[in-house]
């Protein structure tokens, strides 16, 4: 069997869609891990995202890591791309629907609707990147700060929390993260799933981990722009 | 068990060949008893349709004890009526009340094509078994039936996914019209057994191969499928399954 | 006299050399030949899966969409062999002799013996096949036990064994699909056999979805399109079972044997109303562990569980101390009919009667009381143990009862009554199983079989296995070695052109009546008929009253049919009116045959011929032989007699007292 058959058939489609998924998620580990050094300042308020700052500034200043960015776009684009020609391409499997829709009988209503809350989140993407990596890595519009060394750092923690000022953007970033939450929540589990995953004992393992996963990193997002928000974590 | 009468209003789906566009057609039936079949509430409709001269609703069925696979209809949103466990045949009256109103669909998919009112077309899933569900082995060529003792779990397992009655209610039931239940009770069924062994790989590439060539759409594990079954397989099978095509289509090593 | 065409030799060496014997034809020449198989159940899918292994050129024809749905798939509780794998005294002797005794003497020796012979290989071929069947937690397989036997030899695949079995079959049918040796038909119909120079030679089949008539060449036909229990219109048998192919067979001079011999399940659920389609069967199995029982007092309406232990009947334990609950199921048939008929009957219906698991849920309760450690138990705790192990053991049964009946079996007896469930008549075949047609087969229940006048539980399976898989490979040899030079036969033949015409014009008929009433209305009535008068017990007189009435209900049926629809479409009411006219001339034959054999055997069952104390009469001196009828027109038909003659197991009444 070749490649492009391997990958092409209809479970092979699901493996690429499980395997960007979860590389997907292990950038939200590093996402959630960097972006929760912000909380840094409820514990000491001078600290005014310093520590965030700096391991921002880490993770733009490597050749490394930019490369590493790249595949994490190809990650996107992949899962995004597939995601979608599945969904069409499932869709015209049923050319005449029925009177009476099955509904969520017997399923749970985001595991059918994951095209509908990627959707979401894709909406939400376009719009959290145009808040902070473009100005960050494209248009360089961010004020720098030091921290008493030469090095010069892009005051990224001062934008978000310029950002989450404004109760609209708070309000389309926590929509978000319920739409990631309930994404995940599907997506984690299913994607080991469709790597193989059989035995009981491990599917349920995957199941508690990704119920767990789905909701505390979400909502370890979720309370980044209301904490700024409410000025809990705040620049003075 | 009290029993009742009622009578009901249906909306079935009338198509006259697989060239005809179809539409829903509503009859009015009296005095049904609680203690028929849904099929046999059908009988009461289609002699009452005859008597009126007009063409009785066509619909599969044959053995009507749940186990031939035959019977198919989508009542009311949901593959095999309402009960659990259950296939249309096996399905009583006692589920319904007077002044009801029943909506009875064929299956729908693209893979499953309308031959006449409730009455699909399901010869795809006998060309999926013609691709590799089954182990080759030649009358006569048998060794002793205890020679090779297997595991009683997995035996037990093989029976579980060998349970399927192919009627295709997964794919009905399923959004994206997919077969991979009834693909996955096979490859584990067979699977699972050490005489499966010496196929495993070929067996799993060229279901899947032939599904895809089928029409039907993939898996993306709403469940709904197990929840319709009227044999209760699980969707551990289709886990299985991805094993199975993963191991195969990376180590398998021929063309 | 009809030859039997049995191989000499002691009987145990009939078989050997027979095959030993027997033409071959090379490989080369196989490919030349054309085999035709009606039916796609256990018989005719292994028959055809394993002639397209040896390379002969197969065509497949079903009724159903798909060969994986036919009736054998129904069958719950197992498959006999004689493996001994128990170790407690079983062979292909015991085998042979329990088949025969359990059939009462009306089957023919060799024929048996070769069924116990070939019985180990079906389960070792099965098992390659990958049916799963039951195994012990060692890894080797499990067996339990039936009726009518003392040794534990049925192997089973929980309550699905026919399923199972069929589904190894159907695969191994569809991996000769995809190797192009057999061509497979689904939704057709064979509505006739072609015969040309005295050897039947193709079929003429109805393509179900256009509605087309199609002509196919064979060098051979196997006709393997199970019973006809659907005569009786409530039957166990799927819908669509019917006699339509044999009759056919049957009508162009192949005769039919036995056709009187029906096997009457004792335990079915009960007709609940007129709408009845069809009757579900509990397995045999439930026997074991049920107690069976009617009230003593007449028309008692009390609820089951109000009905004190002293006011109970449980009339198997009391006329049959022996074999109580688990005598073979003709004799506990007619024992449920004998309590009705007097007046005893439970349920609306009052043909009913219980089968009580209280008992049976108090002592596995007790048991596992024990088991646990629990000292002075409560009643409460006793029945809830109880339960759990009877739903272990029969729970898909009583969740089946509960789903058709609404009544929870745990709680309150079943209700339960006899049911057609089997025909071991059907065509008369040879030792090859060739029917009296040079080139035409029966197999399985289509012929007129291994089972005499009662069949054992799990013997139906083993004897489709047997006749497709190990039996018909060698005896088709040796006709078709010497058709190697017939090339294959136009069907533009005269013959195949007569033949469509004859189908042709038939149908025209059907659809030309334009009375009435419905196929399904005239069914229900002829199967009134033959469950009255030519049911589980049959008196002259009633007979020739059916006889009367079925003739009768035929010239209604000529005359006042209403099929609607078109021919050329899909048309279920044609199919069913086509098949619903077959059986109105079987109906006459059976009564015919039933008549004629004066004596009780088996499911046969004569008033005029029964002991004292109501138990089957048999005659040796005067019925010891196949009855074979041959048509001769319109409900004219001529017997013919085969002689049965028993060398090992020598006749003697059977007792279960």
């Amino acid at each position: 069997m070749k490649w492009s058959e391997f990958f092409t058939s209809s479970v092979g489609k699901k493996l690429v869609m499980a395997l960007s998924g979860l590389f997907l998620i292990s950038f939200l580990v590093v996402h959630v891990g960097i972006n929760a050094c912000i909380y840094a300042d409820i514990f000491d308020d001078s600290d005014n995202g310093e520590i965030f700052n700096k391991a921002a500034h880490f993770m733009g200043a490597y050749y490394v890591i930019r490369i590493i960015e790249v595949g994490l776009f190809v990650g996107f684009f992949i899962h995004i791309i597939q995601g979608y020609v599945l969904e069409v391409k499932n869709r015209a499997k049923r050319n005449i629907g029925y009177k009476v829709p099955m509904g969520s009988k017997g399923s749970r209503w985001y595991s059918k609707s994951m095209g509908l809350l990627g959707t979401l989140i894709l909406l939400f993407l376009v719009i959290h990147i145009s808040h902070f990596w473009v100005p960050s890595r494209v248009t360089h519009t961010l004020e720098p700060v030091n921290y008493g060394t030469p090095t010069e750092y892009h005051n990224l923690y001062a934008r978000m929390y310029h950002t989450f000022q404004q109760g609209w953007v708070v309000i389309v970033y926590v929509l978000g993260c319920i739409s990631l939450a309930w994404h995940l929540l599907h997506g984690f589990q299913a994607a080991f799933r469709t790597l193989g995953v059989s035995n009981t004992k491990y599917i349920a393992l995957a199941r508690g981990a990704g119920a767990a996963f789905s909701i505390i990193v979400p909502l370890l997002f979720a309370l980044m722009p209301i904490s700024m928000y409410f000025n809990w974590v705040d620049l003075n | 068990m009290e029993h009742y009468t009622m009578n009901l209003t249906l909306k079935v789906w009338r198509q006259k060949n697989s060239q005809d566009k179809g539409r829903f057609e509503t009859y009015e039936v009296k005095n049904i008893s609680s203690e028929m079949s849904f099929l046999e509430m059908f009988d009461v409709l289609n002699e009452q349709l005859i008597a009126e001269g007009k063409d009785p609703i066509a619909f599969d069925h044959d053995c009507r004890e749940g186990i031939c696979g035959m019977c198919s209809m989508y009542i009311n949103g949901r593959p095999h009526g309402p009960w659990q466990h259950n296939t249309v045949c096996q399905l009583h009256m006692r589920a319904y009340k007077d002044g009801d109103t029943i909506v009875v669909e064929p299956w729908r998919a693209k893979a499953f094509p309308v031959i006449k009112d409730l009455v699909v077309d399901r010869s795809a899933f006998d060309r999926i078994i013609q691709a590799g569900g089954y182990i080759s082995v030649n009358t006569g060529n048998a060794v002793d039936a205890n020679a090779i003792p297997i595991e009683k779990e997995k035996a037990d397992a093989a029976f579980a996914a060998a349970a399927c009655i192919g009627c295709g209610a997964c794919v009905a039931a399923c959004k994206n019209s997919s077969a991979m239940l009834f693909l996955s009770a096979k490859v584990s069924h067979l699977a699972l057994l050490p005489q499966g062994e010496p196929e495993r790989k070929t067996r799993v590439l060229n279901m899947v191969a032939q599904m895809d060539k089928e029409g039907f759409g993939s898996c993306t594990f709403t469940e709904a499928c197990e929840a319709v079954c009227p044999k209760g397989i699980s969707v551990t099978n289709i886990s299985r399954l991805n094993k199975e095509y993963l191991v195969a289509g990376l180590t398998e090593d021929k063309r | 006299m009809i030859d039997s065409k049995i191989p000499p030799g002691p009987l145990d060496q009939k078989w050997t050399y027979y095959k030993g014997h027997c033409k071959l034809v090379n490989p080369a020449n196989k490919r030349k030949l054309e085999v035709i198989v009606i039916g796609t159940g256990l018989a005719g899918a292994s028959a055809a899966a394993s002639l397209g292994e040896l390379g002969y050129q197969v065509k497949a024809f079903c009724f159903q969409d798909s060969p994986r749905r036919a009736h054998s798939i129904a069958a719950q509780g197992g498959i006999n062999a004689a493996k001994n794998y128990q170790n407690d005294g079983d062979s292909v002797f015991r085998l042979f002799y329990d088949t025969i005794k359990g059939g009462d003497y009306r089957a023919r020796e060799a024929n048996v013996h070769r069924l116990a012979e070939v019985s180990v290989n079906i389960i070792d071929q099965c098992v390659a096949q990958g049916v799963p069947f039951a195994r012990e937690y060692g890894g080797l397989l499990s067996n339990r036990s039936f009726g009518g036997t003392q040794v534990q030899r049925t192997f089973y695949a929980a309550g699905q064994t026919g399923q199972q079995l069929l589904i190894g079959a159907y695969q191994a049918l569809e991996r000769q699909v995809a190797l192009g040796n057999v061509k497979m038909y689904s939704r057709h119909e064979m509505l006739d056999i072609v015969i040309i120079d005295g050897k039947c030679r193709g079929v003429i089949c109805r393509n179900l979805v256009t509605g087309e008539l199609e002509r196919h060449f064979g060098h051979a036909v196997l006709l393997c399109s199970g019973g006809y229990g659907n005569v009786f219109y409530l039957s166990t048998n799927a819908m669509g079972s019917n006699v339509t192919a044999i009759w056919k067979a049957h009508r162009k001079g192949a005769y039919f044997g036995n056709p009187c011999f029906t096997q009457i399940h004792p335990t079915c659920i009960p007709v609940s109303g007129d709408h009845q389609s069809k009757l579900t069967l509990m397995s045999e199995s439930l026997r074991n562990d049920g107690r069976i029982w009617v009230p003593k007092k007449k028309g008692d309406t009390r609820k089951p569980n109000e009905i004190p232990e002293d006011e109970r009947d449980y009339y198997l334990e009391r006329r049959y101390p022996a074999f109580g609950n688990l005598v073979p199921r003709d004799v506990a048939s007619r024992a449920a009919k004998e309590r009705c008929d007097a007046g005893y009957g439970v349920g609306s219906s009052k043909q009913a009667v219980y089968l009580d698991y209280a008992a049976a849920i108090i002592r596995y309760g007790k048991i596992e009381c024990g088991k646990q450690g629990i000292t002075n138990p409560t009643e409460e705790q006793i029945r809830t143990l109880g339960k759990q192990v009877v739903k272990e053991k029969y729970g898909n049964l009583f969740d089946m009862y509960q789903k058709i009946t609404g009544e929870d079996p745990y709680e309150v007896p079943m209700r339960i009554y006899p049911a057609v469930h089997y025909t071991m008549g059907g065509l008369w075949v040879d030792y090859e199983l060739m029917t009296t047609v040079p080139g035409l087969y029966a197999l399985g229940e289509a012929n007129f079989s291994d089972h005499g006048a009662n069949r054992l539980g799990a013997s139906a399976l083993m004897q489709g296995l047997a006749d497709g898989y190990f039996v018909i490979p060698y005896t088709i040899g040796n006709y078709l070695a010497d058709e190697i030079r017939t090339a294959s036969i136009s069907t533009d033949h005269p013959a195949f052109v007569e033949a469509e015409k004859q189908v042709s014009d038939r149908i025209n008929c059907l659809m030309s009546i334009q009375g009435k009433q419905s196929p399904e209305s005239f069914h229900k009535r002829l199967g009134k008929i033959m469950w009255d008068k030519c049911g589980m017990a049959r008196n002259a007189e009633g007979l020739k009253q059916a006889i009367t009435e079925i003739q009768e209900l035929r010239k209604e049926f000529w005359s006042d049919l209403r099929v609607t629809g078109t021919i050329h479409e899909y048309n279920p009411e044609l199919d069913k009116a086509n098949r619903v006219a077959d059986f109105m001339e079987l109906g006459e034959l059976m009564c015919i045959d039933a008549l004629h054999r004066n004596e009780s055997c088996g499911g046969h069952f004569r008033e005029e011929s029964q002991t004292e104390d109501g138990e089957a009469k048999r005659d040796d001196a005067n019925f010891s032989y196949v009855a074979a009828w041959e048509w001769k027109g319109d409900s004219q038909w001529q017997l013919h007699k085969e002689e049965l003659h028993f060398e090992v197991a020598k006749p003697s009444q059977r007792s279960y007292k």
